[in-house]
């Protein structure tokens, strides 16, 4: 090399090392956008040039889920132009085959009406690379085919990776993602991973898992998707208590007797056996789904709806949440047995397809949790969850004390019971108030009514699919729906103890099928002079 | 959907009637967020109750369609209602005649739902100034519609004259598709436009309004090129390195290029009435952006 060329070299070094110190923010590019006003509230956030990678695109979230929301959010302008997907399977497929597996799902299950000139958009950008995980070459095709998108699609290097299949495949695919140079790109343009529940079975495995992900992403780049925080109704929680005036006030000790957050599923494990048998429903549904809705009826307010802000207020309260001292007293854990589901005869859990006759996996769990801290204490807040239960809901109950004083007799306020505040998540999303009320005619007879506030009656078809949310979110890098692994951590410390308490205590309780749980999780709430709201 | 007519009527008594016939369905408290009131004569009536409707499914409401009638004729109001499965909320039709037509604010004042924002949309002809106009001044937010007059570009411009805060005009929401895809392009970096041009069919009335917002926004000359149409054809604005370019030629997929990068397709269709009534309806608060638009095409048009 000459000393001409190497000072060439040195310049271009110093000039690309410059350039990379000055590259400004995603962020920082747009609030320099001169067409951009904050007061221009038709705009709408946009995500930047990009290529989003799937993999395991042949699995049912991606067909019935993931591919009709990037169709949806195409059909809403919210797509850049060149946006590609790249599929990543083990099968023998060329572009038009992934084209036309996309194609089958966005028909089938997309939101809003199938477009020609939508499909034609986002068919020009699909790309499919076929092989296994394991396999060196195929992941060399993928950084190749990556390179070559760029340039010829203007996706300015930045990628996401999807990564839509069991955690077990997590190391394999983070290691080659690193191996092949794709997971770290130039500067000015950015590489997010985005991983789906489970978070880990425990509290190690967690750690043992984030361990993976953060050798090669920073925490910043990985996207956990917990697609309960991209529903409407959930976000509403914080609308609800923070743009309002009418309830924070009375969200406290002084008014609140005890929360109650439900999610009942009628349905059995279906073919999930594989997955389900040892990990149960407090695993598959307390420690990511309950928690969180709690951690959000729960927290205080934050100072902005930031990612910062809002994790931090919710690592704060999850922080705060105790144990009960006497497990075996407020805890329940049920198995459904045969029994009549909505009028069909169902098996029990032990006798489903795949699982072992003497597995002691629970599909109820319920659990009574307190916060100790000066908004809460003393307040219980009831958690249950199951499978095979009466019918599909899940809600936040918040249920308040009785009046302190009534003046009217015993017998006028009979039938009264607690004013309740309900948060119905799904289905039929809205907002139930139940107070009471004076009955027509001439006694002074007081009885519960309910005044709803039902966003399915006209506001749902519009409203968009938790996935088509959060998929925008990812692109644009905007982290407040995605929880952070402080607060994966946080929900498994608060599960574990429970977890290995269960360990000993055998097989669970059997309730049939189609029913609202074992007796032991109504003997609980007995116990403490409650009962769980009938839904 | 059941439909009921009521002739020679009053709005109490349409009111009552409204009453009962949600009680009779079952439902009777609707979460209706705003009252809608449309303002137009027979010929339009058909087509933007429809529109209406179609809107009302994401902002549920009741929808007051005020149809002028004969003004010769004697006094009388006659009113059709429609409550149903096919509708969220409640429309009610009401035709005016005789001198009663220029009072229809007695009529749809005490029909609007309490305490809840009222909207009004002229969907062919407006008055002079939407906000004095005796329904106009029952609302908070006044929709126009550039593109109904017979001079469509004369009528853009006229829009600074009589603009109080809350007027809006759908030729500016068409735009928005259009707007968010040129703002999406600088959300990379762009050098200092030059200048610009937007190409469109003749005497189309969001042409001179996307000029407007964009050299208001980027500091450069934007001009209004006619074009074959259909609407909206070429937007194009030229830098240092090269022009960015949104083509259009068939009112559906358009061309999008910009400097070092390759062409790349989007769609970009045109959007039917109930969708841009839908987004006119999402907020309702005062668009300055539109203001800032309006008074720029005023400062720049040559009548």
């Amino acid at each position: 090399m000459t000393q001409q060329e190497q000072g060439v070299q040195v310049e271009e070094a110093v000039a690309a090392a410059s350039a990379a110190a000055t590259a400004p923010t995603t962020e920082e590019r747009v609030a320099a956008n001169p067409l951009r006003d904050p007061r221009d509230k038709r705009l709408p956030r946009v995500a930047g040039p990009c290529v989003l990678v799937l993999f395991g695109v042949t699995g049912d979230l991606a067909r019935k889920k993931l591919l009709p929301a990037i169709y949806d959010l195409a059909n809403r302008g919210l797509l850049p132009p060149g946006f590609s997907l790249v599929g990543f399977a083990r099968r023998d497929w060329q572009d038009q085959d992934f084209a036309q597996l996309t194609y089958d799902a966005v028909k089938a299950n997309a939101r809003t009406p199938f477009r020609e000139e939508v499909w034609r958009q986002l068919s020009e950008g699909i790309f499919f690379c076929p092989g296994e995980f394991t396999d060196d070459g195929a992941f060399d095709a993928l950084a190749m085919m990556l390179a070559e998108i760029d340039e010829t699609r203007g996706t300015g290097g930045n990628y996401g990776f999807y990564l839509s299949v069991p955690p077990k495949f997590f190391p394999v695919v983070v290691e080659q993602l690193k191996r092949t140079g794709v997971a770290h790109g130039p500067a000015g343009s950015w590489r997010r991973v985005v991983i789906e529940k489970p978070f880990g079975h425990n509290l190690a495995s967690a750690r043992e898992l984030n361990a993976i992900t953060s050798a090669v992403f920073p925490e910043s780049s990985v996207f956990r998707i917990d697609h309960y925080l991209g529903k409407e109704t959930v976000q509403n929680i914080m609308a609800l208590r923070f743009a309002n005036n009418l309830f924070e006030p009375i969200w406290n000790r002084g008014y609140v007797d005890h929360v109650q957050i439900t999610m009942a599923e009628d349905i059995g494990i279906g073919g999930r056996a594989g997955y389900y048998d040892g990990i149960g429903a407090a695993r598959d549904v307390i420690q990511n789904h309950l928690l969180q809705l709690l951690a959000l009826v729960a927290m205080e307010d934050p100072t902005s709806f930031d990612a910062d802000a809002l994790r931090r207020e919710k690592e704060k309260v999850l922080r705060a949440v105790q144990l009960p001292h006497d497990l075996a007293r407020s805890t329940a854990r049920g198995r459904y047995a045969a029994g009549w589901q909505g009028g069909e005869p169902v098996v029990g859990y032990t006798e489903e397809e795949g699982i072992p006759a003497d597995s002691v996996t629970e599909t109820y769990a319920a659990i009574k949790l307190e916060i100790a801290n000066r908004r809460w204490a003393g307040v219980p807040f009831y958690l249950r969850t199951g499978k095979r239960l009466g019918r599909r809901v899940t809600e936040v109950a918040v249920v308040f004390q009785k009046a302190p004083h009534l003046p009217f007799s015993k017998d006028e306020t009979e039938i009264l019971g607690h004013n309740a505040l309900v948060i119905r998540v799904q289905p039929d999303e809205g907002v139930t108030v139940r107070f009471g009320s004076k009955v027509p005619g001439t006694a002074m007879e007081v009885r519960d009514v309910s005044m709803d506030f039902a966003y399915g009656e006209s506001f749902m078809e519009s409203s968009p699919e938790a996935y088509e949310r959060l998929l925008l979110d990812v692109l644009i890098g905007d982290p407040p729906l995605f929880p952070h692994q402080r607060e994966v951590e946080l929900s498994w410390k608060i599960l574990d103890p429970i977890e290995e308490f269960w360990a000993t205590q055998g097989p669970p309780e059997d309730y049939p099928a189609g029913t609202w749980g074992p007796a032991s999780a109504d003997e609980m709430m007995a116990r403490d002079g409650r009962v769980w709201r009938r839904l | 959907m059941p439909s009921f007519m009521l002739t020679d009527t009053t709005a109490s008594k349409i009111s009552s009637h409204l009453t009962h016939l949600r009680h009779q369905l079952g439902s009777p408290a609707v979460g209706m967020v705003l009252t809608l009131v449309v303002v137009c004569d027979e010929a339009s009536q058909y087509d933007a109750t429809r529109a209406a409707t179609e809107a009302a499914r994401a902002h549920p409401s009741r929808i007051l369609v005020v149809v002028m009638r004969d003004p010769a004729e004697p006094n009388r109001l006659d009113a059709e209602l429609r409550v149903g499965e096919t509708t969220p909320g409640e429309v009610v039709l009401l035709r005016l005649y005789g001198e009663l037509t220029r009072h229809a604010d007695s009529v749809v004042s005490p029909l609007l739902l309490t305490d809840t924002p009222v909207v009004a949309w002229w969907p062919k002809s407006c008055p002079e100034v939407p906000a004095k106009d005796p329904v106009g001044m029952l609302a908070q937010r006044r929709i126009l519609d550039a593109r109904a007059a017979p001079e469509r570009v004369q009528a853009i411009a006229g829009r600074a004259r009589s603009y109080t805060p809350g007027d809006t005009d759908l030729a500016w929401t068409r735009l928005t598709p259009w707007r968010s895809l040129l703002a999406a392009a600088f959300d990379q970096p762009v050098g200092k436009v030059k200048k610009g041009v937007v190409e469109a069919s003749p005497d189309h009335a969001s042409a001179p309004l996307l000029a407007a917002w964009l050299g208001e926004r980027l500091g450069a000359p934007v001009k209004v090129a006619e074009s074959g149409g259909p609407g909206l054809t070429c937007v194009r604005l030229t830098t240092a390195e090269g022009d960015i370019v949104i083509s259009r030629s068939d009112a559906r997929l358009a061309t999008f290029s910009r400097p070092g990068q390759p062409d790349r397709q989007v769609a970009l269709a045109r959007r039917p009435t109930e969708e841009l009534l839908a987004e006119e309806l999402r907020r309702l608060d005062p668009d300055e952006i539109y203001e800032a638009a309006i008074r720029r095409v005023a400062r720049t048009h040559k009548s």
